[in-house]
């Protein structure tokens, strides 16, 4: 089954790391993302250069920023192929973000 | 059958026609030597002529390898295996704990819906919406039928006993008896894991406090343990539960259950050694960090010969509005002459109780001082 696995972080949470630290997380998060399991992965710019899209009465309504103002911010997603759940949450769990204040949203792909 | 067909619907269409099939049958033939294989083989063929007929879950279902698997190839062992599987896979924590606890119920308690919806005081629609929804959830999101892998044992083995230790402390409930329910869980669960001291542990402290469970009120008065009619209690119980724990402490046993397990069999000496049980509420206090068991461990203090300690271990800690904070407040300030504080603190725990018994005790307590 396929699962997206989506990266909320702590604003600044990576930043804010020491050199060798940051280097690490880095790391890892290129690690997974070149696991022979990982289908597709990006990771988005930060927050200030979202932008949201809406259109109402046929009229498209363009604002600055993400959707929503959240604590934690959306800042990727891997797309990994596991025999079940557990396995999912297994990679989930080692995400740099997830145990830097982040979560990580693990939720079955669509697949038609 | 549910693990083999990881479909719980499917399972129970499937294994109904096998029992119909059954009932046809035997009657003419003679039932087989081994009736259980028997009907798990005929569910699982009748189950997967429906799946080639249906096409819908086949990526699914490993059995679909081996279509002629032979009677002789299902035995006990498979099926104890397959209810372990079960087990895990209803309180795996992708699902809520509600759903854990009335997938657990309807799985393996054999609890029909109506009753679950009962106990928990919901309509049978509500419980049967809670039950396909988790069970559309298992299948959606890939929740696996297998007892997890030795580095998430431990919790997954937590969780499960807190599921079962939350369904024993609803305790008697819309005219189901849950703890018994509960009991019955892990029995299952201790026999399918024999050498899991936490799963003994957990029987063996449902137990003891199950034993006790005719001397707790008088009418509607809460009764405390010292106070409470041991010729009320289920001494057989007490002897099996503590059999029970001797096996959990045998296995080296040294987690939450088995320590509190511990803990209540040394409470229902005819003479309480409230130092033991000091220490073994110092040793769950580390163990566990939480403030409620040291909490606890004031209290044996207190009985053990010292109301001030006790106390200053009570001020320091932060529970904040926790209504049994104030009750054991007022207790000790009660033991060390200090009525006017006692009242005080009493007052504070009946403004936070909820429930009509505790309510009364406390009263009873402010009239006495």
């Amino acid at each position: 089954m396929k699962y997206a696995l989506l990266v909320y972080s702590k604003p600044g949470s990576h930043e804010s790391l020491g050199e060798v630290e940051r280097e690490q997380a880095t790391s890892e998060y290129m690690a997974l993302a070149n696991d022979s399991r990982v289908a597709s992965s990006a990771q988005l710019q930060p927050i200030e250069t979202a932008t949201t899209v809406r259109v109402q009465n046929g009229r498209t309504l363009t604002t600055d920023g993400p959707f929503a103002d959240t604590k934690e911010v959306f800042g990727g997603y891997y797309v990994l192929d596991a025999a079940n759940i557990d396995e999912a949450i297994d990679a989930a769990s080692r995400i740099p973000a997830a145990r830097m204040e982040g979560s990580i949203e693990v939720r079955p792909v669509v697949e038609h | 059958m549910v693990g083999l067909l990881r479909d719980f619907d499917l399972a129970e269409e499937a294994t109904q026609e096998a029992f119909a099939a059954a009932a046809e049958r035997w009657p003419r033939t003679g039932p087989p030597a081994n009736p259980r294989a028997w009907l798990m083989t005929t569910a699982r063929n009748r189950a997967i002529d429906r799946i080639r007929r249906e096409r819908t879950l086949e990526r699914k279902l490993p059995l679909l390898d081996t279509p002629d698997a032979m009677e002789e190839e299902i035995d006990d062992r498979a099926i104890a295996d397959e209810r372990l599987e079960l087990i895990f896979a209803c309180c795996h924590p992708a699902l809520s704990t509600e759903a854990q606890v009335a997938l657990t119920l309807r799985a393996l308690g054999g609890l029909s819906t109506l009753q679950i919806a009962r106990a928990f005081i919901v309509s049978e629609e509500t419980m049967k919406r809670r039950l396909s929804r988790a069970k559309a959830k298992i299948k959606a999101t890939g929740i696996p039928f297998e007892v997890p892998a030795p580095h998430l044992l431990p919790d997954r083995l937590d969780a499960v006993l807190g599921v079962i230790y939350l369904i024993y402390n609803e305790g008697y409930s819309g005219r189901v008896d849950l703890a018994a329910e509960a009991i019955r869980l892990d029995v299952l669960l201790a026999g399918l894991m024999p050498d899991e001291p936490e799963a003994h542990g957990l029987l063996a402290l449902m137990m003891l406090h199950h034993a006790r469970r005719h001397a707790r009120f008088a009418g509607e008065d809460l009764v405390l343990l010292a106070d409470q009619d041991r010729d009320l209690w289920d001494e057989s119980e007490i002897a099996a539960a503590r059999a029970i724990l001797e096996r959990a402490l045998a296995l080296r046993g040294r987690g939450a259950y088995v320590l509190q397990a511990a803990i209540a069999s040394l409470q229902t000496e005819p003479q309480i050694d409230w130092a033991e049980v000091t220490e073994l509420y110092g040793e769950l206090a580390e163990l566990t960090g939480s403030p409620i068991v040291e909490l606890n461990r004031a209290v044996a203090i207190c009985e053990n010969g010292s109301p001030e300690r006790a106390l200053a271990l009570v001020d320091s800690l932060e529970l904040g509005d926790y209504r049994y904070l104030h009750s054991t407040r007022g207790e000790l300030l009660r033991r060390l002459g200090r009525p006017e504080d006692a009242r005080a603190a009493y007052r504070r725990a009946l403004e936070l109780s909820s429930s009509r018994a505790e309510q009364r005790f406390l009263e009873r307590r402010l009239d006495e001082l």
